[in-house]
């Protein structure tokens, strides 16, 4: 007998329950699973998803910037990156690179993120406005390490697509890909720890930095 | 990890004359206890996501064998390879022969208590690999030498001074003084470690059925650095770990973070599912998911099964006036505070771990804050009452409890016995009216006084009272 099956065998028979699994019981538990019902939520998650994504990022550290279009993210970045005296040159995703960065005095690199990088640029599939969170999901064009590598991550997030929950994020997430990536990444926030001495730090093994740029 | 649960009484006595620890406890305590009121306050339906919570566990549990095996046939459709792993040994045999066949070298790895629970590291260091803790609180135990004493917060017991002490012998430099250096310099120690690594290792706060998806819930970024740079990725979890979608797990997720932590959100969520696609630029291209019992299935339809709800979060702990005392090393295993008190006899049991379910006020508080109300008060009392009918409590105790009950059902002998008790008390304590020292009690009386009884008993005021009012 394999460990696999002593396992099952041994859940079987502390639940009372006799012989193997049965094709109805597996019905059953798929049909739960496909009947995805959600759980209650409370008021926070009901209020008005931009405001609250705005608000929820300021909590997080997370800093936010509105710009009025996609052609002026680079204008929009550049002013940051002066502001907080970081170099004018940035890893990010391809799906950006063909903006007019040269303009704006950034140095665009479309390539994968190595630790040396000190600003990463991505995209974002959607965000959550109950807890100020971007999500990131992977694919050859999207790929995660720009997110945690570099010390500063920029992310590019489109207003109509801050949804209220993550539970309607999945939902786009079934509708539009139909399954998950490898990685479905959320990131509230720059990375913390507070593993000395209960003292919050920022910038752990990820970002110092997040800043969210949220286009029309 | 070693089992020193036995020894309970004496570690926790250490515990209480160490000033370095019980520093370390009254800071977390407020942090802990302020920072997961604060957080639970803002989200009004809290109880009904409690009960709903509760409810998806217990439903995912009563049919754990269904839910596996569909976990089981989503993940490797994505292309992990599962693995299952009866005891401890089972699982860190496959985990080292994994690495073993792949010539890794190097190691890096997320926090994960299942790892402890299987002493993962010792094996992985005794077939000759390299393993790197790079949750910062579990390097500095590495570095240590220690065992974590939270399952949340493991340096929770650590000064500063002794961080700095450990990072300056093991990483050459001068000693720093301020936390953000030292998080700092850990960060650039252990970038190599994190892009050099040949396999990874994380645990899982949960597992999907509906997609085969491991999951972490990280502040650091370490775990998600771990599970996608490296080309092996090994994720170890325990059996009770599944739950059934997505939605859940956005049910679920509202309860965590903020009752570990009092964070609103936790900084990084990832869902793992399957490995790289050949054209991907980052992510593993091996993908193995260690599935271990050690213990669990013995819970699976007991009277203990409300335990395998647990999501780790760590609140019963922070609020437990036993552990705010005697900190988790007391425990003498990974899971200190009520959650541990129940889940170490039954993994490891009883008669190993015997003064554990006795280490409790029984306030009730770890089952108030509990995110899926575990009546851990009632789990610990089952097992004392176990303990008292397998009669695994000393012979004093046992006589005395029988006498109290023989007492306790005989109102006239209770006064009876009482009237004296009082009476004789109150004679002991002579005219200061303190007993310092009681014979065969004096673990009562070791470390503080007790007031001596007035001489009558409270029905005798009650009635003497009564008649005056009358």
């Amino acid at each position: 007998m394999s460990a696999r099956e002593n396992i099952l065998n041994r859940i079987r028979s502390q639940s009372g329950k006799a012989g193997e699994t049965t094709a109805a019981e597996m019905a059953g538990v798929r049909s739960t699973i496909a009947a995805r019902a959600r759980g209650p939520l409370p008021s926070i998650a009901l209020e008005n998803p931009l405001i609250r994504f705005i608000n929820e990022c300021a909590r997080l550290k997370s800093t936010v910037d509105i710009v009025q279009g996609t052609e002026l993210i680079p204008q929009a970045l550049a002013g940051y990156l002066s502001q907080n005296e970081l170099k004018m040159t940035v890893v990010g995703w391809p799906s950006l690179s063909n903006l007019n960065w040269k303009a704006v005095g950034i140095q665009y690199e479309n390539r994968l993120a190595c630790g040396e990088d000190m600003v990463g640029v991505t995209d974002s599939f959607c965000a959550i406005g109950e807890t100020g969170t971007v999500l990131l999901l992977s694919s050859p064009t999207t790929p995660k390490l720009h997110a945690l590598l570099p010390e500063t991550h920029i992310c590019i997030v489109s207003q109509q697509r801050i949804v209220a929950t993550m539970e309607d994020a999945f939902q786009l997430l079934r509708d539009e890909k139909g399954a998950l990536p490898r990685s479905t990444f959320f990131i509230s926030g720059p990375s913390r720890t507070a593993d000395i001495e209960q003292t919050i730090v920022i910038g752990a093994h990820g970002p110092y930095r997040v800043h969210v740029l949220i286009i029309p | 990890m070693q089992i020193q649960s036995m020894h309970f009484k004496k570690t926790s006595s250490l515990k209480l004359n160490d000033l370095v620890l019980q520093t370390a406890l009254k800071k977390a305590k407020y942090k802990f206890v302020d920072g997961r009121a604060e957080a639970v306050a803002e989200v009004d339906a809290w109880q009904d996501i409690r009960t709903h919570a509760a409810q998806l566990r217990d439903h995912v549990i009563a049919n754990l064998d269904a839910y596996l095996i569909e976990f089981e046939r989503n993940a490797i459709a994505r292309g992990a390879v599962v693995h299952w792993a009866e005891t401890a040994a089972e699982a860190n045999t496959i985990i080292v022969d994994i690495a073993k066949q792949n010539n890794v070298r190097s190691i890096t790895k997320s926090k994960s208590m299942v790892s402890e629970e299987i002493a993962l590291n010792d094996a992985i260091e005794a077939a000759g690999m390299t393993v790197i803790e790079t949750d910062l609180g579990e390097y500095i135990l590495q570095l240590a030498h220690e065992p974590p004493s939270h399952i949340v917060a493991p340096a929770v017991h650590k000064s500063k001074e002794q961080v700095a002490a450990l990072f300056e012998k093991a990483h050459g430099t001068p000693k720093l003084t301020s936390i953000e250096a030292m998080t700092r310099e850990a960060r650039e120690v252990l970038r190599d470690k994190f892009l050099n690594a040949d396999m990874g290792i994380s645990g899982a706060n949960f597992v999907i059925a509906e997609t085969g998806t491991t999951l972490t819930v990280t502040n650091e970024g370490n775990a998600d650095l771990v599970t996608t740079v490296p080309r092996i990725h090994c994720v170890v979890t325990g059996i009770e770990k599944v739950i059934a979608t997505l939605e859940d797990f956005a049910t679920l997720i509202r309860l965590l973070p903020r009752s570990a932590t009092g964070q609103s959100a936790a900084n990084y969520l990832t869902l793992t599912t399957g490995v790289k696609a050949y054209d991907e630029l980052d992510g593993p291209e091996q993908m193995h998911i260690v599935l271990i019992d050690a213990g669990r299935t013995k819970l699976v339809g007991s009277d203990m099964a409300e335990m395998l709800r647990c999501i780790r979060c760590g609140a019963c702990m922070n609020h437990c006036p036993v552990y705010q005392n005697v900190g988790g090393h007391a425990y003498g295993w990974v899971y200190p505070g009520p959650m541990g008190s129940v889940l170490t006899p039954a993994y490891i049991g009883i008669e190993n771990a015997g003064d554990l379910p006795n280490a409790a006020t029984f306030c009730g508080e770890c089952a108030v804050v509990c995110p899926v109300k575990i009546p851990l008060p009632d789990l610990m009392r089952k097992l004392r009452e176990q303990q008292f009918n397998d009669s695994l409590r000393p012979w004093h105790e046992r006589l005395s409890i029988r006498l109290w009950s023989q007492f306790a059902t005989r109102p006239q002998y209770y006064a009876w016995a009482t009237r004296i008790a009082a009476r004789v008390a109150a004679m002991i304590g002579g005219r200061r009216k303190i007993i310092s020292h009681l014979p065969g009690l004096d673990g009562w009386t070791k470390g503080r006084d007790m007031p001596a009884p007035a001489g009558k008993t409270f029905r005798e005021l009650y009635k003497s009272k009564k008649i005056i009012s009358k």
